[in-house]
């Protein structure tokens, strides 16, 4: 994507139909660090990479509980993830206040959706620079969506954002068919051999991810990282030498809009 | 009965137009409603009658109505508040159906829903003057729950508003058992009925029985009960009359 006289402001269409600004936005996504998102018949799992800005700081959070019954784990500017995961939490409360009932996860993304698209469509705001995989449990089922700085969403059965996600997403669309099916256990170890796709290489340790899970009879919540390491012990027979520290991994941050393009490899400092 | 708040501001007109925009004292009022669950669902009983004060004014008013797919909503006291209510249901049940996903919303949650409007209208003083019965099925869950104008809410197998609470539910409580075939539903509650026609001077030998069960609503034409009036103390009621008292 270079720079074109289109692309300064989110009201300005560019002559072949494109909002610039807002395709932007959806480049600040895949550079934060992979998020990812599978679902069977009766749970949702989240699973993301625990990126730390350096040796001296504690990782960013990336997988909020928004109910008993909904979770979200984001990829991007990672304060907008904090601010709409707080409006969800909120929305989500003040339907079981009014109807003593689990607010529909589908109804929340079509409200989360909402909020995305008017910040598309007003001269003095920005999209919302995050995207956010939505999962939860209600009457019809286990559900996983995908929501948008476009303010678009979709539904999937799995579905991998941020940076390398398309390692995972290639070896979740090796073995999606399978998961609708799948046992609770299945589908957290293939969310966390999916978390491996996106590390290239580098060991896969517990403390190198976050996993979250929520199903029926099962409030979310996460999983300690002794329970993450025993299901990695499965798979990882001889747990090899680290080449180098968990931070190195770089990461091609595009720089903000007005400089187009990606080019500089320091990670933004709001990014994760 | 009388909801005044002082209002110091000074401007006894102000006050005056104020006053006259809360509720102070119910006008047309429909008597009671009794309700229970049974093997498929829920029945609920009621007459049609709404009085004006003492004068038994209106004898067609239908107290029972079905609300959305899984809900049947009862009321006692003021009527055009009723009306009121359905009103909010209406809107409520509409935009629930706008969502037009596999969503939808079942008898607890318009209970709630309820509960939380006619609290909040406590609070301000302007109380809507009912008492709601609501009950209704949903994925082979019965549910039975009551709403009063403070807010006062609870669920039971078996609820009444008003003069039903004295003389109905004591019979519930005796004969009201789980898994009732709808033919005994029934006649429970021509039971609880035919005490308060003989009892409930607001209340008419014109009812209504509606049914909610996972099929839907059915609310039944209007009827009268048999009543039994040759009771011996009842022939020559003066007899036993000396003098001026």
């Amino acid at each position: 994507m270079f720079r074109n006289q289109y692309d300064t402001d989110v009201t300005t269409w560019s002559p072949t139909g494109r909002l610039f600004q807002v395709e932007y936005a959806m480049e600040a996504v895949k550079q934060g660090s992979a998020a990812i998102g599978l679902r069977s018949r009766s749970h949702v799992v989240l699973a993301s990479v625990n990126k730390a800005q350096s040796e001296l700081s504690s990782h960013q959070r990336k997988i909020f509980k928004v109910d008993d019954h909904i979770g979200v784990a984001i990829a991007g500017l990672t304060a907008d993830g904090r601010v709409l995961s707080r409006y969800m939490r909120s929305e989500s409360i003040n339907h079981s206040f009014t109807y003593e009932s689990p607010l529909p996860v589908g109804r929340l993304v079509v409200r989360l959706a909402d909020k995305a698209q008017v910040c598309t469509q007003r001269s003095w705001k920005r999209p919302y620079g995050v995207g956010l995989l939505v999962g939860g449990l209600d009457e019809s089922g286990a559900h996983l969506y995908y929501n948008c700085p476009s303010g678009n969403y979709f539904e999937y059965q799995a579905f991998a954002i941020g940076s390398r996600s398309q390692a995972a997403k290639t070896y979740l669309e090796r073995r999606f068919k399978s998961f609708n099916e799948s046992s609770r256990e299945d589908l957290i170890k293939d969310a966390i051999l999916a978390i491996r796709e996106t590390l290239q290489g580098e060991t896969l340790k517990s403390s190198l991810c976050t996993v979250s899970v929520l199903g029926v009879d099962e409030p979310f919540h996460f999983l300690d990282q002794e329970s993450i390491q025993k299901v990695i012990d499965t798979f990882e027979k001889v747990p090899e030498e680290e080449e180098d520290g968990g931070e190195a991994e770089a990461e091609a941050a595009a720089a903000p809009a007005e400089q187009g393009g990606a080019g500089d490899q320091d990670v933004a400092p709001m990014e994760m | 009965m009388t909801f005044t708040i002082p209002i110091d501001n000074g401007d006894a007109l102000k006050n005056a137009e104020t006053d006259s925009q809360r509720t102070l004292y119910p006008y047309v009022t429909g008597t009671s409603i009794v309700a229970i669950k049974y093997k498929d669902g829920v029945l609920m009983a009621s007459d049609m009658g709404g009085s004006y004060g003492s004068t038994l004014r209106y004898k067609n008013i239908e107290r029972v109505k079905a609300i959305g797919k899984h809900s049947l909503l009862g009321a006692s006291g003021e009527i055009s508040d009723f009306q009121e209510i359905l009103r909010y249901l209406d809107e409520l049940v509409l935009n629930d159906n706008m969502w037009d996903d596999g969503n939808s919303l079942g008898p607890k949650e318009v209970h709630n829903y309820l509960t939380r409007v006619m609290y909040n209208r406590r609070n301000k003083f302007n109380p809507l003057w009912n008492t709601l019965v609501l009950g209704g099925v949903k994925n082979g869950q019965s549910y039975l729950g009551m709403v009063s104008m403070i807010g006062v809410s609870f669920e039971d197998n078996h609820v009444a508003t008003g003069f039903g609470n004295h003389l109905a539910r004591p019979i519930l409580r005796d004969e009201w058992h789980a898994d009732l075939s709808f033919e005994d539903g029934v006649k429970l509650l021509e039971k609880c009925m035919r005490v308060l026609l003989y009892r409930d001077r607001s209340a008419i030998n014109k009812l209504q029985i509606a049914k909610i069960t996972e099929e839907g609503v059915t609310v039944s034409q209007p009827y009268s009960l048999k009543t039994f009036w040759e009771f011996q103390a009842f022939h020559n009621p003066t007899a036993g009359a000396q003098g001026s008292w």
